[in-house]
């Protein structure tokens, strides 16, 4: 069996006495896509600043393709295939769609080192972030300045981002936050399509979409992992089960059953 | 069809971005305008010439970057003094003199850069504050090398190009700081249109963003802080060539901030703004301080409140909106 794209080895993180994170061990094995869920503070953004090294764990280990990178600075990860997005859209507001996926694709290929020549001198980068855009159907806007796209367009922009670094292990926070329902069902099938070449992590709260979109499962809750598994395997887990107490157990397990729910 | 979408495509559209514009090409011909219309003002010009080769460089930090200095002058002062002691030293050549200055000023930003790129906001601020005073006291107290408060005797520019001597009226004078400046200029126009100009202003835009797009922010802070230092110090040079004098002003934290002025009035990160900035500002210099020599930084302080107040984006900023208004009505 090949190395896990990335894993985890006892990772623990506190701030003051908050335990954000406390003896994570996980593994993502290639291409798979996987979802973290757990409720509102169970470190679920903490794990992944600790993955992309956005902060720096008191304690464990942190492998991308069997490569211990836990001392590398967040660029040089990203530069291995480790990419993020954010919850919160972190864009460029006054670059156009088109200049910022550029200026990814270009920090990749290295020629964002280049002050002697024109931008137009490079029409591969221009082509390959103008292609990513037309994956996300963002062409339409690519023009357009970033503070001037639709919520939902943003992020995509997000994601069109993030692909632009050629990634290996994608880590999505939210992608579809605060996106409403019809749009978000859309956004996670972009996310589906994606190359089975790229490991996909993503956080989301909505379980019908994790149901839907993930093969397999972390629950973490108060900085643990609490269980790991397939999407059956953690509708039918009775811990998962006490900790959404109320209707949520119903949602989580009636589609996972193939149960019309509610 | 295929034209139409040759015509917008995405290559077409960046590549389009980047043309020379009308009004630039009018910029450029207007500068040549003092030689006709105020022969009186040549010397004026050429000092308004260096002012805004100055201005551009710090909007390579500040406009482009987002790195806020209030130490630039310190380049300057290095450029003006590299050039000097060469001259008084018995090698008064001056285009060898600019690169001789761009050097050292480039060295000294290159060492500084390393703590300059770790810090952000009000630590960069008192940062760069704190290396020009550190500078300024240096050159002050190097008495036997920089003449200390008396200025740096014995300066002699020699012919430029082994033809044109420096007159009185200040006709070489403005031909040669024109000339450099417009070098600078397309210099610096080509880079912020690269694609590491694209990543300065993603700098700029959204500095915590950049790691999490693989951008090595820091190594591209590094690399435009010792540019735009270069450049500062050729600035600083030209002034020594054409005054044949240095002073410990050309160090003086008043020159950082004159020179932040300037670019804030013209509109940072426009490329022109630093120029225009220029222009207004030691125009109006020069015209109120000859209606009230001692409380000419009155009208400067009123002028600067009034631009950042109606016009957030300085006045290329201003004029920039006035024409896109009337593009669309």
């Amino acid at each position: 069996m090949s190395a896990p794209a990335l894993a985890a080895r006892g990772l623990a993180k506190s701030f003051g006495s908050l335990v954000a994170a406390s003896d994570i061990d996980i593994e993502l094995p290639q291409g798979v896509r996987y979802a973290l869920i757990g409720p509102n503070g169970a470190g679920k953004t903490t794990l992944i600043n600790l993955m992309t090294g956005m902060l720096r764990p008191d304690a464990g280990r942190i492998l991308l393709d069997d490569a211990d990178i836990t001392a590398l600075p967040p660029d040089q990860r990203v530069r291995r295939g480790l990419v993020r997005t954010y919850q919160i859209n972190s864009l460029f507001p006054h670059l156009t769609a088109l200049e910022s996926v550029t200026l990814a694709v270009c920090e990749r290929s290295r020629a964002a080192q280049t002050w002697w020549r024109e931008l137009s001198a490079y029409p591969r980068e221009i082509e390959e972030a103008y292609e990513i855009l037309c994956t996300l159907k963002l062409e339409s806007v690519c023009y357009r300045l970033t503070r001037e796209l639709a919520y939902g367009q943003q992020r995509l922009l997000e994601i069109a981002l993030a692909l632009a670094t050629q990634p290996k292990v994608l880590l999505l926070d939210e992608p579809a936050a605060g996106v409403p329902r019809e749009e978000s069902t859309e956004l996670f099938a972009a996310i589906a399509g994606l190359s089975r070449d790229i490991t996909v992590l993503f956080i989301e709260h909505d379980v019908e979409l994790v149901f839907r979109f993930a093969s397999r499962i972390i629950v973490m809750v108060g900085g643990r992992v609490l269980v790991e598994g397939t999407a059956p395997e953690i509708a039918a887990d009775p811990r998962v089960r006490a900790v959404y107490l109320g209707k949520t157990v119903n949602k989580i397990a009636a589609p996972a059953a193939g149960l019309p729910h509610e | 069809m295929a034209l139409a979408e040759k015509a917008s495509s995405p290559l077409f559209y960046l590549r389009a971005q980047t043309q020379w514009r009308p009004v630039e090409i009018a910029f450029w011909l207007a500068v040549l305008l003092p030689y006709a219309l105020f022969p009186n003002y040549l010397s004026l010009a050429s000092q308004i010439a260096i002012a805004g080769m100055f201005a551009l460089s710090l909007d390579l930090i500040l406009g482009y970057a987002g790195i806020v200095s209030l130490g630039h002058a310190a380049f300057f002062g290095v450029g003006a003094y590299t050039a000097g002691l060469l001259s008084k030293h018995g090698w008064g050549e001056p285009v060898s003199g600019l690169v001789a200055a761009a050097i050292v000023a480039g060295l000294v930003g290159y060492a500084t850069s390393f703590v300059i790129c770790r810090f952000r906001h009000l630590a960069l601020i008192m940062l760069t504050l704190g290396f020009g005073l550190l500078l300024a006291e240096l050159a002050n107290s190097l008495g036997w090398l920089t003449g200390g408060m008396d200025g740096l005797q014995g300066i002699h520019t020699w012919k430029l190009l082994g033809y044109f001597h420096f007159d009185l009226y200040g006709y070489t004078a403005f031909g040669y700081a024109l000339a450099v400046l417009f070098v600078v200029f397309l210099f610096a126009r080509r880079l912020i249109h690269s694609p590491f100009g694209l990543s300065l202003r993603g700098i700029r835009e959204n500095f915590v963003r950049m790691p999490a797009i693989g951008a090595p922010s820091r190594s591209h802070i590094r690399t435009i802080y010792t540019i735009a230092a270069a450049i500062a110090g050729i600035a600083g040079a030209l002034l020594t060539e054409t005054t044949q004098t240095v002073s410990l002003d050309s160090l003086d934290l008043s020159r950082s901030a004159d020179v932040l002025v300037m670019l804030v009035l013209g509109g940072a990160g426009r490329l022109y703004g630093g120029l225009v900035g220029a222009v207004i500002y030691m125009v109006a210099r020069d015209q109120f301080s000859g209606i009230a020599p001692q409380y000419w930084y009155f009208w400067i302080g009123l002028l600067l409140v009034a631009v950042v107040i109606l016009l957030p984006n300085g006045i290329l900023g201003g004029l920039a909106k006035l024409a896109l208004r009337g593009s669309r009505s």
